[in-house]
C-alpha cells in the first residue's frame, strides 16, 4: 500500500500557538481516516496542513509524494478541502461557482452539470446566486465544487454539520465512491457514530498530537452492516471512462 | 498563467456586474470627491480649471484605493481567500487576473471622472492622445501596486487602515507623473508630457513584474 | 501505521542556545568607543574648528550632520533593507528578516533626523522650515515608506506572516526609491525654486575634510547601532523560539494528561466506544477528563 500522507513530527503554529505539536501520521491510499478529539485538539489544523493551507513550522510533511511547504501548489491542486466555510462566492450562481473550481484544474465543462446532479442540487437552482440558497443547499454546492475537481485526498472538516439526513447519506456515499475510485479521505468529526461507520481507521488527536490509532472492530460498529467495507460498496461510477463523472481520485485532471 | 488570469479576472468582473458595487457606490464616491474640491477651492476664480490635473489624479488615487479594497473584500466573504489558495491557480496568474479586473473597473471610473472634470470644472481636453496614453499607463501602475498592497494587507485585522498608509506613498511617482503629463497635455506642451509618460510606463512595468514575481509568497499560508 | 507520541523529530531552534545572551561583545565595545570618539571629534570639527561658509554662514555646520545622516539612512539603511528582504524571500531564515527589520528601523531614525536637521537648516538659509527641495521631498516620502514597513511589522503577531509580508514591503519600498527620486527631480526641475542646495556648496580644505570625516563617523555610528539592534532582535527571536518550544511541550503534556488508552489494546478501544455510546446527546456534561475519548460522544 502506498502512503499518500506522511507526517513526521509536524508542528503547525497559529500565530504563536502550536496547534499541531509534533504529529506523526501515515495514511495509505483508499483509507477513510476518522480524526477525532476534543475541541481545540488540532483536528482542523491537521486537515489544513494536509491541504497546504496551514504552515509547517517544524518536522516534515509529504502529501501525495510532494513535500510541504515547497510543493504547496501541487498539493492544493490535488486535494479537496471542505472546511467550516463553503468557499463559495455569494454573488455568483451555483453553476458559476462550480465552473470556477472546475476550470481552476482544467476539468471539462461538461463535468459541472454532472457534479451538480451528483450532489442532487435541483437544476432550477443551478442559475441562482449562492446568496439566495439555504445553508444546506450551499453545503451541497460546496460539495459539488469538491466533486468536480476529482480530488485525490478528501479533507472534510465536520462535514455532517448542518446537513439533513438525505444529505448526510449523500455525503457518505460520495466519500465511499471516491475511495472506491482510489481516493483517500480524512474526516474530522465530533459525530462519532455517524463518521465511524464510514471510517476504516480512527485516530485521536489531543493537544496537537496523535494519542492513538485503531481500526474499528466489528463489535464496535453501531450499525447493522458490520462487514461493509467501502471498496465493496456498490458504486455507479467505478470506472471513470464511461460514466459522466467519476468522483474518485483515480483520474485527476492535473498532469 | 494567462488562462488562470482570465479565469480570476472573469470571476471578479462577473461579481462586480452582479453586485453593482462599483456602479452604485464607488462611482458616486469619486464624483463626491470632485464636488468636495469645488467646495474647497473657489469655483469662480478659475482655480478649479488650473488645478484640474492634480484634482483629477487625487480623485483617481482615492478611487483606486477603494477599488483595491473592494477587490479583496469580495475574496474575504465566506473564506474566499482560502478558495484562491486552494484553487491551486498560478500565483502570477491570480495577480494578473485581480489586477486586470481592477484595471477595467478603474478605467471605467476614470472615464466618469474625465467627463466630470470636463463638465464641472470646465477643463478642456486638448492633447487627447497624451491624455489617453497617460491614463492607460498610470492606471496599469496603480492597479499593479494596489493589487500587491491589497494582498499584503488582506487578512489582517488592521487592513482598512494599513492599506492607505502602504499604498499612497508608494504611488507618489504616479501622482506626480500623471499630474504633470495632464498639465502638459492641457497646456499643449506635449513633449514635456511624453517624458512623464515614460516614467509612468517604467513604474507600471516595474510593479507588474514585481507583482508576478512576489505574489506567490503572498498566497502561501494565512 | 501505528502512531505514538514521540518527541519532535527536529528542533532546530533549540540549538541556538550557544548564541550570545547580551547585545554587547568585545567588538561592539571597541566599536562603540571608536564611534563616540569620532563623534566628539566630528562635532568639534563641524561646530567649532571648521570655518563658516561664505554664503550660508554658520548654518553650514548643520549640514555636516544633515547630509551624512541622509546618506547613511537613505543609502546604507534602505540598501540593507533591500538586501535583507531579498535574502529572506530567498533563504527564509530569521537572520535576513531581522537584518531587514533592524536596518529599516535605523533608516527610519536617520531619515527622521534628516528631516529635522533639514528643516532647521532651511530656516536660516531658505527662510522657511520646509522647502519642496527634491532631496528633502524624497526623504519625506522615504520616511513614510519606512513608517509603513514598521506598521506592517506591528500589524501581526505571527512571525512567519510578518517576516514574509514585511520582506515584500521592504523590497517594494526599495524598488520605489529610484522612481520617486526621478519623479521629484523632474518635478522640481520644472520650477527653479531651490536656491541653495547643500551639495552645491563649494567646499575646500578643512571643510571638505570635515564633511568626509562626518560621513565616516555616521557610517560607524550606523553600523554600531545596527549590530546592537540586530542582536536585540535576535535575542527576542530566541525568546520567542524558546517559548514556542515550551508551548509545544505544554501542548504535548496536555495530550499525556488526557491519557491514551493505547493504540491497539482492545480494552482501550472498547472502553472508548462504550464511553462514546453512553454519552448521548445532551449528556456530555464533562466530569474529570480521565479519558480524552469522553469528549467525542458529546456532539457539540
Amino acid at each position: 500500500m502506498d502512503s499518500v500522507i506522511t507526517l513526521r513530527g509536524a508542528v503547525s503554529v497559529l500565530g504563536r500557538f502550536p496547534a499541531l505539536a509534533g504529529v506523526d501520521l501515515d495514511v495509505d491510499r483508499s483509507e477513510v481516516l476518522l480524526v477525532s478529539g476534543p475541541n481545540g485538539a488540532g483536528k482542523s489544523t491537521l486537515l489544513r496542513l494536509c491541504a497546504g493551507l496551514a504552515n509547517l513550522a517544524q518536522g516534515e510533511a509529504t502529501i501525495l509524494g510532494f513535500p510541504l511547504p515547497r510543493r504547496r501548489r501541487e498539493v492544493r491542486r490535488r486535494v479537496g478541502y471542505l472546511g467550516h466555510a463553503n468557499g463559495l462566492y455569494p454573488e455568483l450562481t451555483v453553476a458559476e461557482n462550480v465552473r470556477f473550481w472546475s476550470r481552476s484544474v482544467g476539468a471539462p465543462t461538461g463535468d459541472v452539470a454532472a457534479a451538480l446532479d451528483r450532489v442532487e442540487v435541483a437544476s432550477r437552482l443551478h442559475d441562482l446566486a449562492v446568496a439566495h440558497l439555504s445553508a444546506g443547499q450551499r453545503r451541497r454546492a460546496a460539495l459539488a465544487c469538491l466533486v468536480v475537481r476529482r480530488p485525490e485526498i478528501w479533507l472534510l472538516d465536520e462535514p455532517h454539520t448542518g446537513l439533513d439526513a438525505a444529505a448526510r447519506d449523500l455525503l457518505d456515499a460520495l466519500v465511499r465512491e471516491a475511495v472506491a475510485g482510489g481516493a483517500t479521505a480524512l474526516v474530522a468529526s465530533h459525530e462519532h457514530e455517524r463518521s465511524s461507520s464510514l471510517a476504516t481507521r480512527e485516530v485521536q488527536l489531543v493537544g496537537g498530537v496523535v494519542t492513538w490509532s485503531r481500526k474499528p472492530n466489528s463489535d464496535e460498529r453501531p450499525n447493522e452492516h458490520p462487514d461493509e467495507r467501502p471498496n465493496t460498496h456498490p458504486v455507479d461510477t467505478g470506472q471513470a471512462d464511461g460514466a459522466p463523472i467519476a468522483v474518485g481520485g483515480g483520474a485527476p485532471h492535473v498532469p | 498563467m494567462f488562462r488562470d488570469a482570465l479565469l480570476v479576472a472573469g470571476k471578479d468582473l462577473r461579481i462586480e456586474v452582479r453586485s453593482k458595487v462599483v456602479l452604485n457606490q464607488i462611482g458616486p464616491f469619486s464624483l463626491v470627491v470632485l464636488l468636495l474640491f469645488a467646495f474647497a477651492l473657489d469655483p469662480d476664480r478659475g482655480f478649479l480649471q488650473e488645478a484640474t490635473p492634480g484634482l483629477f489624479w487625487i480623485a483617481v488615487l482615492l478611487s483606486a484605493l477603494v477599488v483595491v479594497q473592494r477587490s479583496y473584500a469580495l475574496e474575504s466573504v465566506d473564506a474566499g481567500r482560502d478558495a484562491l489558495r486552494l484553487s491551486g491557480l498560478d500565483p502570477a496568474g491570480v495577480f494578473l487576473g485581480k489586477a486586470g479586473a481592477s484595471f477595467v473597473v478603474l478605467m471605467a471610473l476614470e472615464v466618469g471622472l474625465i467627463i466630470g472634470v470636463r463638465l464641472m470644472y470646465g477643463a478642456s481636453l486638448r492633447g487627447w492622445p497624451l491624455l489617453l496614453v497617460t491614463t492607460l499607463t498610470a492606471t496599469v501602475g496603480l492597479v499593479a501596486a494596489g493589487t500587491i498592497y491589497g494582498a499584503l494587507a488582506a487578512g489582517l485585522r488592521v487592513r482598512e487602515t494599513l492599506l492607505p498608509l502602504l499604498f499612497l506613498p508608494v504611488v507618489a511617482p504616479v501622482m506626480i507623473g500623471g499630474t504633470r503629463a495632464f498639465g502638459a497635455a492641457l497646456d499643449g506642451s506635449s513633449a514635456e508630457g511624453w517624458r512623464w509618460c515614460g516614467l509612468l510606463g517604467t513604474f507600471a512595468v516595474a510593479y507588474v513584474a514585481l507583482g508576478m514575481l512576489l505574489f506567490e509568497s503572498l498566497l502561501e499560508d494565512s | 501505521m501505528t502512531t505514538t507520541v514521540q518527541p519532535a523529530a527536529t528542533a532546530p531552534r533549540a540549538t541556538r542556545s550557544a548564541a550570545p545572551t547580551s547585545t554587547g561583545s568585545r567588538f561592539t565595545r571597541v566599536l562603540g568607543v571608536v564611534a563616540l570618539a569620532m563623534l566628539c571629534l566630528q562635532l568639534a570639527l563641524a561646530l567649532v574648528i571648521s570655518p563658516p561658509d561664505v554664503l550660508q554662514g554658520d548654518a553650514v555646520r548643520l549640514f555636516y550632520l544633515h547630509v551624512p545622516m541622509a546618506i547613511t539612512g537613505g543609502y546604507l539603511g534602505v540598501g540593507l533593507l533591500a538586501i535583507g528582504s531579498i535574502g529572506y524571500l530567498w533563504k527564509r531564515t530569521a537572520f535576513w528578516d531581522l537584518l531587514a527589520a533592524s536596518a529599516a528601523e535605523l533608516a527610519l531614525l536617520f531619515t527622521g533626523l534628516t528631516l529635522v536637521t533639514g528643516s532647521l537648516w532651511g530656516r536660516p538659509v531658505w527662510g522657511t522650515y520646509w522647502e519642496w527641495d527634491p532631496r528633502l521631498t524624497l526623504t519625506a516620502v522615504l520616511f513614510l515608506l519606512l513608517i509603513g514597513y514598521r506598521a506592517m511589522r506591528s500589524a501581526t503577531l505571527d512571525p512567519h506572516l510578518r517576516a514574509r509580508r514585511s520582506a515584500v514591503i521592504g523590497l517594494l519600498a526599495a524598488a520605489d526609491v529610484p522612481l520617486i527620486r526621478l519623479s521629484v527631480d523632474w518635478w522640481r526641475g520644472l520650477h527653479q525654486t531651490a536656491t541653495i542646495n547643500p551639495l552645491d556648496t563649494a567646499l575646500d580644505g578643512l571643510m571638505l575634510f570635515t564633511f568626509f570625516f562626518s560621513m565616516v563617523t555616521f557610517a560607524v555610528i550606523f553600523v554600531w547601532l545596527l549590530v546592537h539592534r540586530f542582536r536585540l532582535a535576535w535575542l527576542d527571536e530566541q525568546v520567542a523560539a524558546h517559548s514556542l518550544e515550551d508551548a509545544i511541550a505544554e501542548r504535548r503534556a496536555e495530550a499525556e494528561a488526557a491519557g491514551s488508552p493505547g493504540p491497539t489494546g482492545s480494552a482501550g478501544a472498547t472502553g472508548s466506544a462504550g464511553a462514546s455510546a453512553a454519552s448521548g446527546p445532551g449528556s456530555a456534561v464533562a466530569t474529570a477528563p480521565a479519558a480524552g475519548t469522553t469528549h467525542d460522544g458529546g456532539a457539540s
